[in-house]
């Protein structure tokens, strides 16, 4: 912004030279005019309250006991208070520097694009929203249905190409014949030979995992040097008899048989038709095995749990970095184009490659410019509320927890312990403080 | 790199559109990364505005992507039930009187202080300063407890006024940190010939200062404004019954789920607003970010 960039001398600025008290008195009650609003503002919205919240953060619960210190041991000895310290600690050493890098990788990556007006735009935008309704637009995202989690639903449609889900979930031999388990393989107990026929009846399927393009099952005629068979569904409404293919009984179809050797050498493998029948031809003679593979039987993608307690603060942490990314990017991307193109083409005319230009040149001079980003997140950090709140289910939130939920929650949220609530917002000012005389100190040094 | 594009365009202008892209595609895998990452920093919005075109019913068979392959699950329904649902739309106006009342109030307090400590004399005036820089950085935790007693032995608690005047309290160390240095880099020239000419300091003021402030001071104006309308913490302790907006779509989120017919579309509508008026003044947005940060 090119008037606060003049950096004016204050004390050169001023009316006309005094003339004499009375004019001196003048002028300083017009100023006094000037900040009386302030003065009203700051002094009852945020002078008096800081200075109340010390002194009641030393005093019980109900505020009639002076305890000293009681209340910040109170933070670190209870559970969830222990909870929320922790988070918040992975929250200062994760996320600022994390917001500084991206933010950086961005300014640079787009420094020389034509289109980067398109690319900063979509990255700053979530700037504009609240972290209340990002946190919300996220949840969405985060579900773990795969059916209705955006994120999930990437993963499992990955998953799913590199490893597909088999035909069904679980089920049951129909009769003694298959043993086994549906995890390790369904073998027919007895080997077969060529020209056999052989029926693999399942029970127990869910019924919603009977394929819809299921046929009635066909016990398949046998095949000279080959083995036919047929896995069906062994049920009909009545019950049937086990082991019989009957009329009104599905074929199963996709699913996985393998054939081995007598010495369990897998010879084959083959799916099922619609009507559940499959066949290995130009068989040598012998005995084989015959089996329903596991593979028939893998589970689906059920969703990462990312709501769940385990993984709600790394998927806080990024929601959070996809709101302050363009933060980052944009404030960076500033101090890139106020560098000197004649300070980088001097390095490059030296021999200097493009990543000890980056490195030697234009990193230092970018230094402050980082160190702004950094410092700005690191208080943002500390206060982060809205998003933990909007993201975290109510059942994780004590999971999830940071200090500024934490002190809500104790002080509005049902308990109203507020010389608990008092000392945790203290603790969160504490942790400010080093920035506060940061700020003051270059202020001081500017005068 | 702009004009290199257009000494290109002449022997481009006959090749289809498909190709354009490949070909600039193919120039360099950072353009492909940065596409990657733009489109999926769209994707979450672009996810929340289709799922509140869902009908409840269709959202629990499938999210949001099968509006592609079944279009005709599109649907205005449950905007029109929002329009309908009394404490959304209260919500809504309650947001706009905070918004408006807790952007106004903080510039005007801020703009008169912030010429105050750019050109008025008085003693103790960089201490005073310093006090309001060290101010910028409080947490308003530190507040809540106190003002929500205090505004208790008033009586203002859940209303518009105590939500306007709580944003104007811990807006203002912000704004006159801004504003002070704008007002700042104004010619002393001028103020000066203002000066010798007779004008008093709030014809200085008012005809001067705020005229050519202008700039940082819609830089302001929007903060305050995303800031208040995006709230939802101070309007948790001070707003529980006149809900705005944000506080009205948490209390839907312990039954999430069961309502998203509701918070998709109300979230929605929140988030419009601010992005409208952040895409109508993102240069004076930007230019108060530098401001507030680098300096």
């Amino acid at each position: 912004m090119s008037g606060a960039s003049v950096t004016a001398e204050p004390r050169a600025a001023g009316a006309l030279p005094p003339t004499g008290k009375a004019r001196n008195w003048r002028s300083y009650a017009v100023a006094a005019a000037f900040l009386a609003p302030t003065v009203f503002f700051l002094g009852i919205w945020v002078i008096y309250p800081t200075i109340w919240t010390i002194i009641r953060s030393f005093f019980s619960r109900t505020g009639d006991e002076f305890v000293w210190f009681d209340n910040y041991e109170q933070i670190f000895t209870s559970d969830v208070l222990l909870t929320a310290v922790k988070n918040n600690a992975i929250w200062v050493l994760v996320v600022p520097a994390l917001v500084t890098s991206i933010g950086l990788v961005f300014a640079v990556l787009t420094e020389r694009i034509g289109w980067s007006v398109a690319f900063k735009t979509a990255v700053f935008m979530p700037m504009a929203i609240s972290a209340f309704a990002a946190g919300v637009t996220w949840r969405i995202m985060y579900q773990q249905d795969p059916e209705q989690g955006a994120i999930n639903a990437a993963i499992g449609a990955a998953k799913d190409a590199v490893d597909p889900p088999g035909a069904l979930t679980d089920a049951a031999p129909s009769t003694d014949a298959l043993v086994g388990t549906p995890q390790g393989g369904l073998t027919l107990g007895e080997p077969v030979e060529p020209g056999s026929v052989v029926a693999l009846g399942l029970t127990q399927i869910p019924p919603d995992e009977v394929p819809d393009d299921s046929a009635p099952a066909v016990l398949p005629e046998p095949l000279s040097g080959g083995i036919t068979g047929v896995v069906w569904r062994d049920f009909k409404p009545g019950g049937g008899t086990p082991g019989e293919v009957e009329s009104e009984e599905l074929g199963l179809p996709g699913v996985t048989v393998e054939l081995a050797t007598a010495d369990g050498e897998q010879v084959g493998s083959a799916t099922t038709e619609a009507d559940g029948t499959f066949a290995f031809e130009n068989l040598e003679q012998g005995s084989y095995e015959v089996a329903i593979g596991p593979e028939t039987f893998a589970q689906p993608f059920n969703g990462v749990s990312w709501l769940g307690e385990r993984l709600i603060t790394p998927s806080i942490i990024i929601a959070y970095l996809w709101i302050w990314a363009g933060f980052a990017m944009v404030v960076i991307a500033a101090g890139l184009a106020a560098i000197p193109r004649d300070v980088l083409e001097a390095a490059r005319t030296d021999g200097a490659s493009e990543w000890q230009v980056f490195r030697r040149v234009t990193a230092p001079l970018l230094a402050p410019v980082l160190t702004v980003v950094f410092i700005t997140m690191l208080i943002n950090v500390l206060k982060v509320f809205d998003i933990v709140i909007a993201v975290a289910p109510g059942s994780v939130q004590d999971d999830a927890s940071v200090l500024a939920l934490a002190m809500w929650r104790t002080a509005f949220g049902g308990t109203s312990n507020l010389g608990l609530g008092s000392a945790l917002a203290v603790f969160i000012f504490v942790l400010v403080i080093p920035v506060l005389l940061l700020n003051v100190r270059r202020f001081r040094r500017e005068v | 790199m702009a004009t290199a594009e257009a000494v290109e365009q002449p022997q481009v202008v006959r090749e289809s559109t498909w190709s354009r892209i490949s070909r600039f595609l193919a120039r360099s895998p950072v353009h492909i990364l940065l596409v990657v990452v733009g489109l999926i920093w769209l994707v979450p919005t672009i996810g929340l505005f289709l799922t509140s075109l869902l009908s409840a019913q269709d959202y629990l068979e499938g999210g949001w992507w099968q509006i592609f392959s079944e279009p005709s699950k599109f649907t205005f329904d449950n905007y029109s039930a929002i329009f309908d649902n009394e404490a959304i739309t209260s919500s809504l106006v309650t947001t706009i009187w905070i918004a408006i009342g807790g952007t106004l109030l903080p510039i005007v307090v801020g703009a008169l202080a912030g010429y105050a400590f750019a050109w008025l004399e008085f003693p103790g005036r960089d201490w005073l300063f310093v006090i309001v820089i060290a101010l910028l950085v409080v947490p308003l935790q530190m507040a809540l407890i106190p003002m929500f007693r205090l505004y208790e032995t008033f009586g203002i608690n859940d209303t518009v006024l105590a939500l306007v005047l709580f944003h104007t309290g811990f807006g203002l160390p912000f704004a006159i940190f801004l504003l002070r240095n704008f007002f700042i880099g104004i010619p002393k020239d001028l103020l000066e010939a203002a000066r010798i000419d007779g004008a008093s300091e709030i014809r200085i003021f008012l005809r001067l200062i705020l005229p050519l402030g202008l700039p940082a001071i819609a830089s302001l104006a929007i903060f305050q404004f995303l800031w208040t309308w995006n709230d939802l913490l101070v309007a948790l302790v001070f707003g529980r019954e006149t809900q705005p907006i944000t506080v009205a779509i948490y209390s839907q989120l312990a039954a999430f789920g069961t309502n998203i017919e509701i918070i998709a579309p109300a979230t929605f509508i929140s988030l419009v607003i601010p992005l409208a008026v952040f895409f109508a003044f993102q240069r004076y947005f930007v230019q108060g970010l530098l401001a507030g940060s680098v300096k």
